[in-house]
């Protein structure tokens, strides 16, 4: 049976703690496209790196996006030739250097699902309220339901979901019924512990062979069912969903959130007159097959020779939780 | 995608939070989780206090593994 | 003097000169470096040994240390981990224009106090200056020679199968400390670096007659840069992670910013591959020196093919690869 997780905490604890050494053979976990970072649309990193070349731009984001490249380049090396880039661990760093360095356009790039959405948001609240006139917010964040039906309804063959933790305790365990309710697909919410992982995995296993799927929160110390009311109410005052493109994916119908046209000040996009910048993927690599978990990194023609951890050539490389990035990681160049 | 890690709040501000992670502490806001008292044992994601925890972790296994026989 | 450095003080006329007489020389002074000539006239051993390093740390000042002790530390325990007693450094600095003689002094101050601790001296050194922008406030290159007394045997930094790993003292600090301070992330206390001297703590394993088979200090690439290291090709090192010492403060820092603690790098610790019979020896010898109250035996060592492999707290087991790239700390 094949049990996925969408989620790259997952994918980096269950190789951290080796988790497919506790499972019986005829038990594969494979990665969704559950990272963030590895998602992030090319055409996006090129204008997040456009704007990191601007003399009067900081860019603030998370330490993950630094070493994603586009082509040949990535953030920590502009940042190495000059570029003012600054690693975040909070947006709200974002504002607090904004207020303190009125000349600089402080530009936040927002990378991540639904449990650090909110976070966007609430820097965009802090920034209208303290009227900051130097700060805008360039939103790559995607929402991951309309993906996981975007990624179910191919040929992928899974038998179950282990259903992401965090954004289930922002988004509510109600965000994932549809997947056993309209799709049929044996659910569980996991934790990140292996006591955690290993029990969801026992619910997966017991209701696919009882037949019976159903959502099982495995995670109930974190996540209830509803979502958090101030999280969601915040988030829908600033974004709204819209198209997005996911690396080794393509587009996905409602999967990503722009910033409302009212508060079109506070984007990035607007602000700079920026066109979209078209990028030509690799052709050989075969990240939408890993994505879909239809192959493991291994099965990749370019695994562990042309794209390497220190120098990525597709989505699943380009961070440490991507599923490429994390077996190499953990295995070694395909061992 | 959700790097969280478990603390207790030793102090709020306004709205932020200093938490005891055990053996260092930090700041993190409350704008998420307004209810956020003194105590709690929260978790925090980058930089913001996200959701409380429910402190007993063996009982929470137990009534997984019940509802799992129920199927 | 002004109070800041200019393209002058490097040019080696009276504004250099009044730099050695004013800073360096009272903060080094001893009888070999006092002459003030080209080259400092050495006793030493029939066979010595010689390391060198350049320290380029951003920012300068952390928590715990700055770069200067870093330096001294750095070529002291290099020669240390080699088995001979240091002796004698050298330390030629680039200064950037502009930097402030307050920064310089406190530097070489700190420079001082290190060697003092280490029970060097630092005996011959050069100063350059460049533009502004030519660098980064400064740099330190430090040289390092150590003498090997009669009778004093060289450790043939060779593990061998059937060894212990022995850990002196907690992991991960340094690291962590400069990462928050380079990036501005703050812990409430501060993550102090465990910058240190370890000649002493070595000396102590050396002479209470334990055989070691290798040592070193895990410092950039952390302890998975030296195991991956010492498993060549030819065996196979075991990691016992939860045997890794580590102060409870770093330990939450590589959680919270995603870290993994067997990367980051350490300077005021040291590794032992010892034979296993040796190792409650060789701990009882470590214990009694400050900060190795928590040494512990981390690992062991078989024939293999060169793999490192982390045991998991679960008895499961994860691969160490060799550390490459800057950590950055992560939120996904």
């Amino acid at each position: 049976m094949t049990i996925m997780e969408v989620c790259g905490t997952h994918t980096h604890a269950i190789r951290r703690h080796g988790i497919r050494q506790l499972l019986p053979q005829n038990i594969r976990l494979v990665s969704g496209p559950g990272c963030p970072v590895c998602v992030t649309a090319e055409e996006d990193i090129a204008l997040a790196l456009k704007l990191a070349k601007q003399p009067n731009v900081t860019l603030f984001c998370f330490g993950d996006m630094l070493r994603v490249p586009c082509g040949n380049e990535s953030l920590l090396q502009l940042s190495s030739r000059g570029a003012d880039v600054r690693i975040a661990l909070s947006p709200l760093d974002a504002l607090a250097f904004a207020k303190e360095n009125p000349t600089r356009e402080v530009v936040w790039y927002g990378v991540g699902f639904e449990t650090t959405t909110p976070h966007t948001a609430a820097l965009l609240e802090a920034a209208a309220r303290d009227n900051i006139q130097n700060l805008s917010v360039f939103s790559a964040h995607k929402t991951m339901p309309n993906a996981l039906r975007a990624l179910l309804d191919t040929d992928t063959k899974i038998d179950a979901l282990i259903c992401p933790g965090h954004v289930s305790s922002i988004a509510g365990a109600d965000a994932f019924r549809f997947l056993p309710e309209e799709l049929h697909l044996p659910s569980a919410i996991a934790g990140f512990e292996p006591e955690e992982l290993l029990v969801a995995i026992l619910a997966l296993v017991t209701m696919i062979l009882r037949g019976k799927p159903a959502l099982i929160n495995a995670y109930p110390r974190v996540v209830k069912s509803a979502p958090n009311e101030t999280a969601r109410a915040l988030v829908d005052a600033w974004l709204a969903p819209c198209d997005a493109v996911w690396r080794g994916l393509g587009m996905i119908s409602m999967s990503g959130l722009a910033l409302l046209p009212e508060h079109a000040w506070f984007d990035t996009l607007k602000r700079f007159s920026l066109a979209p910048v078209s990028v030509s993927a690799h052709t050989a690599c075969r990240c939408g097959d890993v994505l879909r978990g239809a192959i493991e990194p291994v099965e990749c023609p370019l695994f562990g020779k042309a794209c390497l951890p220190q120098h990525p050539l597709g989505a699943c490389m380009v961070s440490s939780e991507g599923a490429c990035a994390a077996y190499y990681q953990y295995e070694g160049a395909g061992i | 995608m959700c790097l969280a890690i478990p603390g207790t709040i030793a102090k709020i501000e306004d709205e932020t939070a200093f938490i005891d992670y055990g053996g260092t502490t930090r700041r993190a806001s409350v704008r998420l989780l307004p209810d956020a008292a003194v105590g709690d044992c929260v978790l925090v994601h980058a930089g913001f206090v996200i959701q409380k925890v429910d402190p007993d972790e063996g009982a929470e296994l137990e009534a997984i593994l019940k509802e799992v026989e129920l199927l | 003097m002004k109070d800041c450095i200019t393209l002058a003080h490097g040019s080696g006329g009276r504004d250099y000169r009044e730099l050695v007489e004013t800073i360096f020389a009272p903060a080094f002074r001893n009888e070999f470096l006092s002459p003030l000539t080209d080259a400092a006239i050495l006793p030493a051993s029939e066979r010595i040994a010689m390391t060198t390093d350049g320290f380029v740390v951003k920012p300068l000042f952390f928590p715990g240390g700055d770069i200067g002790r870093l330096a001294v530390c750095g070529t002291v325990n290099d020669l240390a981990v080699s088995g001979a007693w240091p002796r004698y450094l050298s330390c030629a600095m680039i200064l950037e224009a502009g930097l402030p003689l307050e920064t310089l002094r406190r530097v070489v101050a700190s420079m001082a106090a290190a060697a003092s601790e280490a029970g060097v001296v630092i005996v011959t050194g050069d100063t350059k200056v460049v533009e502004a922008g030519g660098v980064d406030g400064l740099t330190i290159t430090t040289a390092g020679v150590g003498v090997f007394p009669a009778g004093c045997a060289i450790p043939p930094q060779q593990p061998q199968a059937g060894d212990v790993i022995l850990c002196s003292s907690p992991i991960a600090s340094h690291g962590m400390a400069v990462m928050a301070a380079r990036h501005n992330l703050i812990f409430d206390p501060a993550i102090e670096s465990d910058v240190r001297p370890l000649n002493h703590i070595i000396r102590a394993v050396l002479d209470a007659g334990v055989t070691v088979r290798a040592m070193r200090d895990p410092t950039r690439g952390g302890v998975a840069g030296t195991l991956t290291e010492w498993a060549g090709s030819t065996l196979d090192i075991t990691l016992e992670e939860a045997s890794l010492p580590m102060r409870a403060d770093a330990r939450a820092a590589c959680a919270i910013l995603g870290i993994d603690p067997v990367y980051v790098a350490n300077e005021g610790v040291a590794l032992f591959s010892i034979p296993a019979k040796e190792a409650e020896h060789a701990l009882a010898a470590l214990r009694t020196m400050p900060g190795c109250e928590a040494s512990a035996i981390i690992g062991n060592v078989k024939e293999g093919r060169g793999n490192v492999f982390a045991r998991t707290p679960i008895g499961t087991f994860r691969r160490v690869l060799p550390p490459s790239g800057e950590l950055l700390p992560r939120i996904c």
